[in-house]
């Protein structure tokens, strides 16, 4: 064990990190920019949702529902007043709402704290039930989220969404929230807590006869993992800079799940690999979609095909390779430079 | 004088099956009692009764002096009461030494921010933790497997954590059940005098559930006998060994001897 | 509120309510035999219907015989999803396989995308499903009636098979322990695989029927209804045949008439069914009729 070494290694790699953005900021094309904020976000998604399904063993669906809480909240404190009027066309927005008016980082904070009072009220009755209607219920709330989204005009202005938010998110906020959850879910799972919840994962009954109060950490993985989506709800919003209910489906909550079963349930390493794959994977795969040449073929674009894939990568992990990359191990900087050792 | 704990009339009724009927025990301090019986006679369901993982149709449990009927199992376990399982419940896929760092976190002072950002009490805390947990796997002779998964332990191995892990929690009463199944004589005279040791080592008073006949009878200062979920028989082991009703209800089962 | 509106709503209703009936049991059986949420249910049922829609389209075969060939490749596609996806799968933890059944899901909502498309095809209605009866100020399909019947004849039917076959008393026995069922000889797989079948085809028709009164077809339509037959499921009591009958009839009834009563709250419909079902896991786990709530 180098607790000293991996230090200056990971505080090494953070530097080398933003000194590359610093670099992408000038040099990279739009495109790669706005792949790049992609990869940052769903990471802090995958890592977050990660901490309630995989080190808590908690099943639970909710991301969509958390993501979409966080986006509404942040965009709808940024926007300014006249905004908010022009786009409020069929119901003006409620008072205070329709005055506020934030900085982006203010909106940030709020997305999360919000949804993370949120998770805690649903947690009463979610907790209340596990395995199969754990995840049940969580997606039905999913569901009330995106309905109530689509019909409170006054509020969240219905079908139409928010559009034209000023895009504030940019690699530095996008990486700098990833990092900084990266940091705080990490040392909370390697901590007592991060132990109690995987106790409670491995063997609930176990945990409780040893005096862990299971209700009181699985609330507090579902809230982190709330405050966390929020943030990244809020970040999401001003980078796409337009939301709307349909945006939030459980497609989104599903595409979470892949990355969090292929990277490993319980693995923050494996997750956050994970999310880096799906989202460049998906690019390219997007290709697919597109028609496109082999020397002298052309060959007819599927759209659509990605998400099959996708569905078939998802059963096949679950037949074959049940654990995912990582199992529910870290890739930590000894098995890094061992491997690499190796290889040389 | 109010008793160290005592279980009065605990009734367990479901779906029209009677799993314990008016299960009474008292307990003093330093007791060692063993409570046996063929299968299915209710001794699990005792247990469970007893740890707050069953709610009791009828009756009440008492523990130092408070009724602690209906709590929840970690706020029983939290008032000094530690069990053991029949099945092994341990947390496969931690690592063996986390496995009874566990039991020290309800105890612990810091808050998860404290955790997160290292402050000096959590550290001190958690290596407080960390050399607890050391201490009773030695005393366990597990210490060398320290950092291996839980589930990668042998079956006596894995008996002899789950002690350690529940000892780990301070209790002042511990629940064994059945820590000699699955054991050879060797691993049974050696886990007889390891419960007496840790008993007198931490103070303890032990209720323990097994069919080995060689650790009730040689342990144990008192026994109670069910069958069918009733009370049978109770005494020193001198007067379980002769009495008839105890022998009808065993009946080709278990060795005696 | 007129009476005669609230005849029609309620008309509606037992409409709805049969849909949910049918696509309930089949969630019902397949999670009292294999404690498996059956996610792909919903999409089982869309996929029922597009192959009715082929067979008329490409084969022109008349109603009479698409129908059933529908159904009946229904039933096959349901037992390939439980041999291909979810025998494997059978040792591992739960979890994996409600996981697994999301992927199912979302392959058949996605297969479907990209074999038929996206947009909603419009199924072609056969004239003898148009007639419509005038009563008073009423107008109604008379197809609105013959859904209740039929749905209530097909019960009966299925109820025959796992109450007084004895493949059915195998059906059961297996929900109640799997492994003795299996240790006294009895192929467990086929027995999965035939409730699977059925639960299958009994979608397929509500889907059917469905899809005639309201004719129009998308990859996507099977979520929501299969969603909210699963709470039905739950309602009446998992686990339950008859149970979930009636939970999919209570909820039919129930969705319509709340809106009926309250049309403000028509876009929040969906939600209710959810909110039912939280209300049910907080108040009342096992359901109406169920038994106790398994791990």
């Amino acid at each position: 064990m180098h607790p000293r070494r991996d230090r200056i290694l990971t505080g090494f790699s953070i530097i080398a990190l933003f000194a590359f953005l610093y670099w992408a900021r000038g040099n990279a094309s739009e495109y790669q920019v706005r792949l790049m904020n992609n990869c940052a976000i769903f990471v802090t998604l995958a890592i977050s949702y990660n901490l309630i399904n995989g080190i808590c063993g908690q099943f639970s669906l909710e991301p969509n529902a958390f993501v979409a809480i966080g986006a509404y909240t942040s965009a709808l404190l940024t926007m300014s007043p006249a905004e908010k009027q022009l786009s409020f066309i069929i119901e003006p927005l409620i008072w205070p709402l329709s005055v506020i008016s934030v900085p982006f980082w203010i909106s940030l904070l709020a997305a999360g704290w919000v949804t993370a009072f949120l998770a805690f009220l649903m947690g009463f009755p979610v907790f209340r039930v596990r395995g199969d209607y754990l995840a049940i219920v969580t997606l039905g709330f999913g569901e009330v989220v995106r309905v109530v989204a689509n019909n409170l005009q006054s509020v969240t202005n219905g079908p139409l969404g928010l559009k034209g938010l000023a895009p504030y998110t940019n690699l530095w906020w996008s990486f700098g929230f990833m990092v900084f959850s990266l940091f705080f879910i990490w040392r909370l799972t390697h901590s007592s807590f991060g132990r109690a919840m995987k106790a409670i994962r491995e063997d609930e009954v176990a945990a409780e006869a040893m005096g862990i109060r299971s209700f009181r950490y699985k609330m507090m993985a579902f809230t982190i993992s709330g405050f966390f989506e929020g943030v990244a709800g809020g970040l999401l919003a001003h980078l796409i800079t337009t939301i709307s209910p349909t945006l939030f489906t459980f497609f989104l909550t599903f595409n979470l799940l892949i990355i969090v079963v292929v990277g490993g349930l319980g693995s923050i390493t494996g997750s956050v690999i994970s999310s880096v794959l799906f989202v460049i994977g998906g690019e390219v795969l997007r290709a697919v979609e597109e028609p496109f040449s082999i020397g002298s073929f052309r060959v007819p674009g599927v759209p659509g095909m990605r998400m099959v894939v996708f569905s078939l990568i998802l059963i096949a992990v679950m037949i074959f390779a049940r654990k995912g990359i990582m199992g529910r191990g870290e890739l930590s900087w000894e098995r890094l430079l061992h491997f690499l050792r190796a290889w040389r | 004088m109010v008793a160290f704990f005592s279980a009065e009339h605990l009734t367990m009724r479901f779906d029209g099956l009677t799993a314990l009927d008016d299960f009474s025990l008292e307990l003093k301090e330093g007791d060692l009692v063993g409570l046996i019986g063929p299968n299915g006679a209710g001794k699990t369901t005792a247990f469970n009764l007893i740890t707050g993982n069953l709610h009791p149709t009828l009756g009440s449990v008492f523990f130092q002096g408070k009724e602690i009927t209906g709590l929840k199992p970690n706020r029983i376990a939290r008032r000094g009461i530690a069990r053991t399982f029949q099945n092994i419940r341990l947390f496969q896929d931690l690592p063996v030494i986390e496995n009874v760092m566990i039991s020290y976190h309800g105890r612990l002072r810091s808050s998860f921010l404290d955790a997160v950002l290292r402050t000096p009490l959590y550290n001190r805390e958690e290596r407080g933790m960390r050399e607890g947990a050391f201490s009773l796997l030695e005393k366990v002779r597990l210490s060398e497997a320290a950092n291996d998964k839980a589930g990668s332990l042998s079956y006596g191995q894995q008996r002899r954590l789950e002690i350690a892990r529940a000892l780990a929690t301070n209790p002042r009463l511990l629940l064994l059940d059945e820590p000699a199944a699955g054991m050879n004589p060797q691993e049974t005279r050696e886990l007889m005098d390891f419960i007496l040791r840790v008993k007198g080592d931490f103070g303890l008073t032990v209720l323990l559930i097994e069919h080995d006949m060689r650790v009730v009878m040689g342990i144990c200062q008192r026994i109670k006998v069910l069958d069918y979920g009733a009370a049978i028989a109770e005494g020193t082991p001198q007067e379980i060994q002769n009495d008839p009703k105890v022998i009808t209800a065993y009946l080709g089962e278990a060795d005696l001897a | 509120m007129t009476f005669s509106t609230f005849l029609q709503q309620l008309i509606n209703g037992i409409s709805l309510g049969s849909l949910y009936s049918l696509v309930a049991i089949g969630y019902t059986m397949v999670y009292g035999i294999l404690r498996l949420i059956n996610f792909a249910h919903g999409d089982v049922l869309m996929m029922g219907c597009y192959f009715a829609f082929y067979a008329f389209l490409i084969f022109s075969l008349p109603w009479w015989v698409s129908f059933p060939i529908a159904v009946l490749m229904t039933a096959l596609l349901g037992i390939a999803i439980d041999r291909g996806a979810y025998l494997p799968v059978r040792k591992a933890p739960r979890i994996s396989a409600l996981i697994t059944a999301i992927g199912v899901s979302f392959l058949l909502e996605n297969l479907a995308l990209v074999i038929f498309g996206g947009r909603p095809k419009a199924f072609q209605r056969p004239p003898v499903f148009g007639h419509a009866i005038e009563w008073g100020d009423l107008r109604f399909l008379t197809l609105s009636l013959w859904i209740p019947i039929i749905t209530f004849f097909l019960i009966l039917l299925l109820l025959f098979v796992v109450y007084r076959t004895r493949a059915g008393m195998a059906m059961r026995a297996i929900a109640r322990d799997m492994e003795t069922v299996r240790l006294m000889g009895v192929d467990v797989n086929r027995i999965t695989s035939m409730t699977f079948s059925l639960g299958s085809a009994l979608a397929a028709a509500g889907g059917l029927m469905w899809t005639l009164k309201y004719p129009q077809i998308d990859p996507y339509m099977g979520i929501v209804p299969g969603l909210k037959a699963f709470v039905a499921a739950v309602l009446g009591g998992i686990g339950n045949v008859v149970g979930a009958a009636v939970g999919g009839l209570l909820l039919g009834v129930l969705e319509i008439m709340i809106i009926a009563l309250l049309p403000s709250l028509g876009g929040y419909k969906d939600a209710f069914a959810f909110l039912i079902l939280i209300g049910i896991l907080l108040f009342r786990p096992v359901g109406i009729m169920g038994e106790k709530l398994p791990e």
